[in-house]
């Protein structure tokens, strides 16, 4: 509404003779307005409803358990009677699982997102571009049964002899997958972005169509190149269902990616299907590690969201 | 996913020079090497499409034998032989059905309010607008969690459809307000400031010409985003549970629910090989449902968006 700044009362010169008369105030106009306004307000009060709620538990949760002993302890067994609150072996796992999706996502990701803004035609676009969006909308407990049901066995199996049902390379390797097309359109958003002159200039130049993607459209467009790996990355370490369905429930500290492992998602979701009581220390465990999971999300968003204000400035 | 503009006709109107790189002619190795690069990425979507085709084509070997009516009349079981989804497919119906009545109406309000009404300058609505953002990137078992402590715990609505709806409407109206916002912002202003000119106040210029002209943009957005919250699980296996057997269907809002998805996993977590078949015969429904909405979406935005 920046735009007309002749909105609201009429100040052009009115005809001569005539006397512009205050209307009558429309209070039916300032009760929508207000109405409205209530309901964008409702997007401010999920945010302090998920941190009242996360707040709750975790309080309880920390006046038992030392917050040394949960963040830098090496075993992970809560559920279990006398157990132990150390939360680095589900850390770790969620990691490690984030990584092996991100070394799948980023490159691939990337590369369908320079092919579709800087080679492919209309065309080719409107066929290809699909392809990505109807990936993105399966849903994840469908590339968990995926990833249990054909990756490990078929896939995996015939290259590690030792590797078992449960194994977090499986895992991580179908969410790589399944970040595959926030990395893709984010990109291309950002490549799309680099203004046109840059590419005639640099074709003028001389440089070939690789040299022109490689060495100007990519780093003018890396800030937001770099917002979708980061957006990607929150995405990775917030997917719960595939870990949950396809790299186990064994909470350990280990490097090994043929290994089962349970990160921090699928620990929540298995500590919640167990029905614990309210107000146990198993079900404020919960809590805790959502807390955790939050926060890491929340800081990995708000570098994301700056990164993607950055390209916007710079371009638009 | 993403909206294009103007900028895609620029680049294609660039496509017509680029073959002659240097002055003259690029090298041959060069050209070899360009054409090497291309094809590498034109690889890395073809391995999109790939796996899509393994995924569909595993799922179907996996399910065919169960996917017929005895799956869907079907309630769900421990026996194998006799499982089904009927129980978890009405949830479905009945949380989404809920879900749309919540989030459309929220979303287009907070759209409306967004796009017409909020001065960016002030503090509030810049608060809002980072707000939903982030909310958008929350991961949605942070979602489960809420609904937990509040909905199931809190307000003591259980395990219900309520409690499930309202989980996944916070969930997906962070995605149904950013639709809407494009829906109308891609309105042209000279529409709104036409009506402004003629004398109409805001609130007859928002219900005149900005709303109904936001209706394809709007519905193909909300369809988008209620199919996202049919495939959710994590949250819901938080508020509603994923480890008993509902064999009965639900009779209000108030009635202990699951749906499909949580069905789904927990076919899938259970040891015996025969439950693998049933479950990929239910993710075949999922997906069955999801291709018809996704199908009308794109109808619509094809047959009812206006080109300005």
């Amino acid at each position: 509404m920046t735009t007309a700044p002749a909105t609201g009362t009429p100040s052009a010169a009115p005809p001569l003779g005539r006397t512009i008369v205050r209307g009558r105030p429309r209070y039916g106009e300032r009760v929508v307005e207000t109405g409205l306004a209530l309901a964008a307000f409702l997007s401010v009060l999920t945010t302090v409803g998920i941190v009242l709620s996360l707040l709750d538990g975790t309080r309880e949760f920390f006046s038992q358990i030392r917050v040394r002993d949960f963040l830098l302890g090496t075993v992970w067994t809560p559920l279990f009677a006398n157990g132990s609150y150390g939360v680095l072996p589900i850390l770790s796992a969620t990691l490690l699982i984030t990584l092996i999706a991100m070394l799948v996502a980023i490159p691939i990701g990337l590369g369908a997102a320079i092919y579709l803004s800087e080679y492919a035609g209309g065309r080719a676009r409107s066929i290809l571009k699909p392809v990505l969006e109807v990936l993105a909308g399966i849903p994840t407990v469908v590339f968990g049964f995926f990833a249990l049901s054909f990756v490990t066995p078929n896939l995996l199996k015939p290259f590690f002899d030792s590797i078992g049902v449960f194994n977090a390379l499986s895992a991580g390797l179908v969410i790589g997958v399944l970040i595959i097309p926030i990395v893709a359109s984010l990109s291309e958003d950002a490549l799309s972005a680099v203004p046109q002159a840059m590419r005639d200039g640099a074709l003028a130049l001389g440089a070939t169509r690789t040299k022109v993607a490689r060495k100007v459209v990519l780093p003018a467009a890396l800030s937001g190149v770099i917002a979708s790996f980061v957006l990607a990355l929150s995405r990775g370490i917030g997917e719960t269902m595939v870990a949950v369905i396809a790299a186990g429930s064994i909470a350990q500290l280990t490097a090994d990616p043929r290994q089962p492992m349970q990160t921090m998602t699928a620990f929540i979701a298995q500590a919640a299907s167990g029905d614990q009581p309210t107000g146990s220390l198993g079900y404020n465990t919960l809590f805790a590690v959502g807390a955790l999971l939050f926060v890491i999300t929340l800081f990995i968003n708000v570098i994301s969201i700056r990164l993607v204000r950055r390209f916007r400035e710079v371009y638009e | 996913m993403s909206v294009r503009t103007g900028i895609d006709a620029g680049v294609e109107a660039g496509r017509g020079h680029e073959r002659r790189g240097t002055l003259g002619r690029a090298s041959r190795s060069e050209r070899r090497a360009g054409r090497a690069f291309e094809a590498m990425l034109l690889a890395c979507l073809g391995f999109g499409l790939l796996v899509l085709a393994v995924l569909l084509y595993d799922v179907i070997t996996t399910g065919w034998s169960r996917f017929n009516l005895d799956l869907v009349q079907g309630m769900p079981s421990g026996r194998p032989a006799r499982a089904g989804i009927q129980s978890a497919m009405m949830g479905t119906i009945w949380v989404i059905s809920l879900v749309a009545l919540i989030t459309v109406p929220l979303g287009i309000a907070t759209a409306v309010y967004l796009e017409e009404y909020a001065n960016p300058e002030r503090w509030f609505n810049r608060a809002v607008e980072l707000n939903i953002q982030n909310l958008a990137a929350v991961p949605s078992i942070v979602y489960g969690i809420l609904g937990l402590a509040f909905f199931n715990r809190g307000l003591g609505f259980g395990g219900s459809v309520l409690a499930v709806a309202l989980t996944l409407s916070l969930l997906v109206l962070p995605i149904v307000i950013i639709s809407c916002r494009e829906a109308i912002r891609s309105i042209p202003t000279g529409i709104k400031e036409g009506a402004l000119a003629l004398g109409a106040t805001r609130l007859q210029t928002v219900r005149r010409t900005i709303l109904p002209n936001a209706i394809p943009g709007t519905a193909t957005g909300s369809i988008l985003a209620l199919s996202r919250a049919i495939g959710e699980a994590a949250p819901v296996l938080l508020v509603a549970g994923g480890l008993v057997f509902i064999t009965f269907n639900p009779e209000g809002v108030l009635s202990q629910t699951t749906v499909l998805p949580v069905q789904i996993f927990n076919y899938v977590s259970r040891p015996q090989e025969e439950f693998r078949t049933v479950a990929a015969a239910a993710i075949l429904v999922l997906l069955l449902i999801l291709l018809v909405m996704n199908s009308a979406a794109i109808f619509i935005r094809n047959r009812f968006q206006r080109k300005w």
